[in-house]
């Protein structure tokens, strides 16, 4: 300690006179040529030894706030509200009659609001199973720019979702209200590596209050990953992949796999895709994805968000 | 603990030999710019502007982080940051120049003044020469400046999609106001 102390004191004394110096050259050069217009040279580098305020965070990670089906780390800022529809079709494999699944819609409402830039509420509404939700959203981290010690972007969540559609088997009546909860809890890290790819890494605790066969687990632990790649100025390809770790859920279940492009225009971003999920909450794109990609058990569905500036 | 405070008073030392009396500094100028349209007006302002004016030579620069203009439509931000100001490829915008009428104006009195500056702005590494003039207040050893200039985005490589022509101005209103502190 007290050897450090004694280099870093030697190291302030040999460096300062250094400084001085270039300094005072600086200074000559100004009082040389007083007042002469456009002559700032000396004051440059003045400025560059001052850093600015506020970090050089990264900013467009994802376009809007789902990369697909999951949440993506960007939020809404403070006091912006976000209308977002999604919908998703019935599965192409249904054939002709249906015209590939077209003739069945399934949609999600959702409202988010920017509490601040880094708290954001949500409430939504899907149609699959009548589930209400509710979403917490907080950033922890935010990417800067060439800093190493923020690399990356996290983001918390937190999610309740409640099932409101009806019980028709008499043998569940009374159906008990805490069976249609669940619970998710995710981490969101991503890092935009360059302005065309980004990359994100979803660890996700689900909690199921009801499982229809005790050999499934009520909480589950899944790893999910999803990216963009940009391939113009307003468009670009997004991929999301959850990988439901072994023995918990009924085999007959797959993992989610989706891909899309996102589309953006003004005011709206558009993003279109092809899922292997009906739902669009996390309890059921999760652990209740059924359809199977080499079987063509593939939904056609779009995201439309729109976001409103609502303060003053 | 010792070894922190210690070395902090020292940098702090060493660092006042760069900075001369004359010279005044700000970490938090404003910077804001208004874009008036029959369809939409927009306004952004940005609080963390760097700038430095030296009262004896009246050389006079700023400069600040494109991605710090705060606008209060987020998805408004990302268009300027992502489309039109590319800042990820041109971060900064830098103003350096200089006050022409710099011994007219007392800076041990109180009272208001009228600059004359001209300097080149660099937006997007497209730099022009501008020369405009600002209001300067002394008070109690306190400098402000404020001046209103004009802006056209095309001049600095600023590219307008049309479905959004006739949504931002062809000229911005860009006011400027920095209150200097003395590094001492």
């Amino acid at each position: 300690m007290k050897l450090n102390f004694t280099l870093f004191s030697l190291l302030i004394l040999i460096a300062s006179p250094v400084w001085s110096q270039i300094d005072t050259t600086t200074l000559k050069s100004v009082s040389t040529t007083p007042g002469l217009v456009g002559d700032t040279s000396s004051l440059l580098p003045d400025i560059d030894i001052f850093e600015f305020d506020q970090p050089d965070y990264v900013n467009s990670t994802f376009k809007g706030n789902r990369i697909i089906n999951s949440q993506s780390i960007e939020m809404m800022g403070k006091q912006n509200l976000d209308f977002r529809i999604s919908h998703r079709f019935g599965a192409i494999n249904s054939g002709a009659y249906d015209l590939f699944g077209l003739d069945q819609a399934y949609q999600r409402m959702s409202f988010t609001y920017g509490i601040s830039d880094l708290v954001n509420v949500e409430i939504g509404r899907s149609s699959v199973n009548k589930v209400y939700d509710g979403t917490l959203k907080f950033k922890l981290m935010r990417q800067v720019v060439k800093d190493k010690k923020r690399p990356v972007s996290i983001v918390f969540l937190s999610n309740i979702a409640v099932n409101s559609i009806k019980i028709s088997d008499p043998n569940q009546s009374p159906y008990p209200f805490t069976n249609r909860l669940f619970y998710t809890h995710q981490l969101l890290i991503a890092r935009k590596f360059n302005k065309h790819f980004s990359l994100q890494l979803m660890p996700t605790v689900l909690h199921r209050n009801f499982i229809e066969n005790s050999q499934y687990k009520n909480t589950t632990f899944n790893l999910g990953i999803g990216g963009r790649n940009k391939i113009s100025k307003k468009t670009a390809i997004t991929y999301e992949y959850f990988y439901v770790l072994p023995n918990q859920i009924n085999e007959v279940n797959k993992n989610s796999l989706s891909l899309g492009v996102d589309i953006e225009t003004g005011g709206h971003v558009f993003q279109l895709h092809l899922t292997n999920s009906l739902g669009m909450n996390e309890f059921l794109f999760l652990n209740e994805t059924n359809g199977d990609w080499l079987k063509g058990g593939i939904h056609f569905g779009f995201n439309i968000s729109r976001v409103f500036y609502i303060g003053r | 603990m010792k070894l922190k405070i210690v070395s902090l008073l020292l940098l702090s030392f060493v660092l006042n030999f760069s900075i001369e009396a004359q010279t005044y500094f700000t970490k938090t100028g404003t910077i804001k710019f208004e874009s008036k349209t029959k369809l939409e007006d927009i306004k952004a302002e940005n609080r963390k502007v760097l700038s430095v004016l030296n009262t004896s030579t009246g050389a006079l620069s700023f400069t600040l982080l494109m991605k710090a203009f705060d606008f209060p439509n987020k998805i408004m931000q990302d268009h300027f940051n992502e489309s039109y100001a590319e800042s990820d490829l041109y971060p900064k915008a830098s103003f350096a120049g200089s006050i022409s009428n710099i011994k007219q104006i007392d800076f041990t009195k109180n009272g208001t003044y009228t600059a004359n500056f001209t300097g080149q702005l660099t937006i997007k590494n497209v730099t022009k020469t501008i020369s405009d003039q600002a209001t300067i207040v002394v008070k109690d050893g306190k400098i402000s400046a404020t001046s209103k200039i004009k802006v056209k985005p095309a001049d600095y490589n600023f590219k307008i999609p049309a479905p959004v022509v006739g949504k931002i101005a062809d000229e911005l209103d860009v006011f400027i106001q920095l209150n200097y502190e003395q590094k001492k």
